[in-house]
């Protein structure tokens, strides 16, 4: 069965750094250089200090499943799935090109850009 | 200055419809009011606060204040869902309190079933400039798969089964068949839910709320109308609210914004979950009610399995009867929010006007709790605590 195109939505000034990296096959994340820490979804205020000085910063692009679920009955049916980052924060995504059977919370996964239904592909996992 | 006490709620309508397709929102919203002020002896006249969220059409309450034409000196728009209908009889009791209103009109209505809407199933894109929306709308999360992704990781922390989560929806439809309104009346086993369809793992199509048409009105006045009112006192001695996100990127879905919410709520009432006769918790799925009991305090975190099992939250049954109207689960949740609902049957049971079949017996302490949004991304949560006198 053909896997869902993924919607996508706009950007915006705050994150077209973000989409445009991800069209050259790099995965982004912010990291604020005030308190050190990353976070998830990218953001130009730290939401941990409110600092404004954050930074783009290349993510390993590897992972571990937080929790998923597996919709068999939509069409085509696919998985959602929150995803901790190495690098730490947890985000929100689906799971292709896998096995749903064969899926567990803990498992480690790997980025992988799908393309979206407009120019720009999105990151999702995949068994690593 | 303590809330405690300073507001009643004296009126308390659910519209019976499930199915309108020949009316439209704003007349729901207008029919439950209607209803609300006769139970409570009032007129539209009386009303001088008018409370409403985003089921409500128009810009904030202005259309609705306009097409029932209310002359009212205070109003409030606060929209987090299907709980926001708890912070508005918390919101009522903080203008009452300051003197801002005397009597409060709160109304929700919808037609979510005659619209046709795949409320649990279809992604929505949403605002775009709503922050997340860019970063989620992607993965196709729905309704249904986020709170699923709650009940999957609290399966795996726990050890919740879905033997367990399938006696919630027992317990609904045992009080459900008592309830000639309810849309599911018949009475479900665990093996029932756990053998309907899987919609979304580990979440089961009877681990799911109904889609409903219609709505409620509640009014909430000042204890000085309240007692010239000839209807059971219903006083409100506790409220909370609290927002819970992801936390920027520290997700934790095995808790929700209930945990802090309920302890406002209870120690501004100064009383504790087990003494409480009845319990109405919002249910849009099973794990949202087992999430909300532990979080509340009614059992240990973790532990939401065991203490929903075995019928404890039958009425009659178990320690702890819940949604004895048949809840979201199997009477009704109307515009896919069912804060309302819960504030109704927890009015009923303590003014003794529930079912006869599942009337609580000296029921004079009640907790009506909700949650709205998205367990599983963002949602408002709500408790309010009542006291008949």
């Amino acid at each position: 069965m053909a896997d869902r195109i993924a919607g996508f939505s706009e950007t915006n000034p705050e994150t077209q750094a973000f989409w445009d990296a991800a069209k050259e096959g790099k995965f982004l994340i912010k990291k604020c250089t005030a308190c050190g820490k990353s976070h998830w979804y990218p953001r130009a205020i730290c939401p941990f200090c409110m600092s404004e000085k954050t930074e783009w910063v290349q993510a390993s692009g590897r992972g571990k499943i937080y929790s998923y679920s597996h919709m068999a009955r939509a069409n085509p049916p696919f998985t959602i799935a929150y995803v901790t980052l190495a690098e730490g924060p947890t985000m929100m995504t689906n799971i292709v090109d896998t096995d749903a059977a064969k899926l567990k919370i803990g498992a480690d996964v790997k980025l992988v850009f799908k393309p979206s239904e407009k120019e720009y592909p999105v990151p999702m996992f995949t068994a690593a | 200055m303590s809330l405690r006490g300073k507001s009643y709620i004296m009126g308390a309508f659910e519209h019976p419809t499930r199915k309108a397709t020949d009316k439209s929102v704003a007349q729901l919203h207008a029919e439950c009011a209607i209803g609300a002020l006769a139970d409570a002896g009032l007129t539209k006249d009386d009303i001088d606060g008018y409370f409403c969220a985003g089921d409500a059409p128009g810009l904030g309450p202005l259309s609705m204040v306009d097409y029932m034409n209310l002359k009212v000196r205070h109003v409030d728009s606060t929209d987090v869902g299907g709980s926001s209908y708890q912070v508005a009889v918390g919101h009522a009791t903080e203008a009452i309190a300051a003197g801002r209103c005397n009597v409060a009109l709160i109304t929700l209505a919808g037609r979510p079933r005659s619209e046709g809407m795949a409320t649990g199933t279809a992604p929505r894109a949403g605002n775009p400039a709503q922050p997340d929306v860019q970063f989620e709308y992607p993965y196709a999360p729905t309704v249904v798969n986020m709170y699923a992704m709650c009940a999957a990781r609290h399966m795996y922390e726990y050890g919740t089964t879905s033997e367990q989560l399938a006696w919630i929806k027992v317990a609904a439809s045992h009080h459900a068949q008592h309830n000639p309104n309810a849309m599911l009346r018949d009475v479900v086993t665990v093996q029932d839910v756990v053998n309907s369809p899987m919609v979304s793992t580990p979440l089961h199509r009877l681990d799911c709320c109904v889609i409903s048409d219609g709505g409620g009105a509640l009014i909430v006045t000042s204890p000085e109308i309240a007692k010239t009112l000839k209807r059971p006192l219903v006083k409100v001695i506790g409220v909370g609210e609290a927002p819970k996100g992801q936390m920027g990127g520290m997700v934790d879905l095995t808790y929700s914004g209930a945990r802090f919410s309920g302890k406002a709520a209870f120690d501004m009432a100064g009383v504790k979950p087990s003494d409480m006769k009845f319990a109405a918790i919002y249910d849009s799925f099973t794990i949202t009610v087992l999430m909300q009991l532990e979080d509340l305090g009614f059992c240990e975190k973790g532990q939401g399995g065991k203490f929903v099992s075995d019928g404890n939250l039958i009425s009659g049954v178990g320690k702890l009867p819940f949604n004895t109207d048949g809840g979201g689960l199997c009477n009704n949740h109307p515009s896919n929010r069912g804060g309302i609902t819960k504030i109704i049957e927890a009015v009923r049971q303590l003014r003794g006007e529930a079912h006869p079949a599942v009337q609580v017996k000296n029921c004079d302490l009640a907790i009506a709790h909700g949650t709205g949004g998205s367990l599983g991304s963002r949602h408002g949560s709500s408790t309010v605590i009542l006291e008949r006198e």
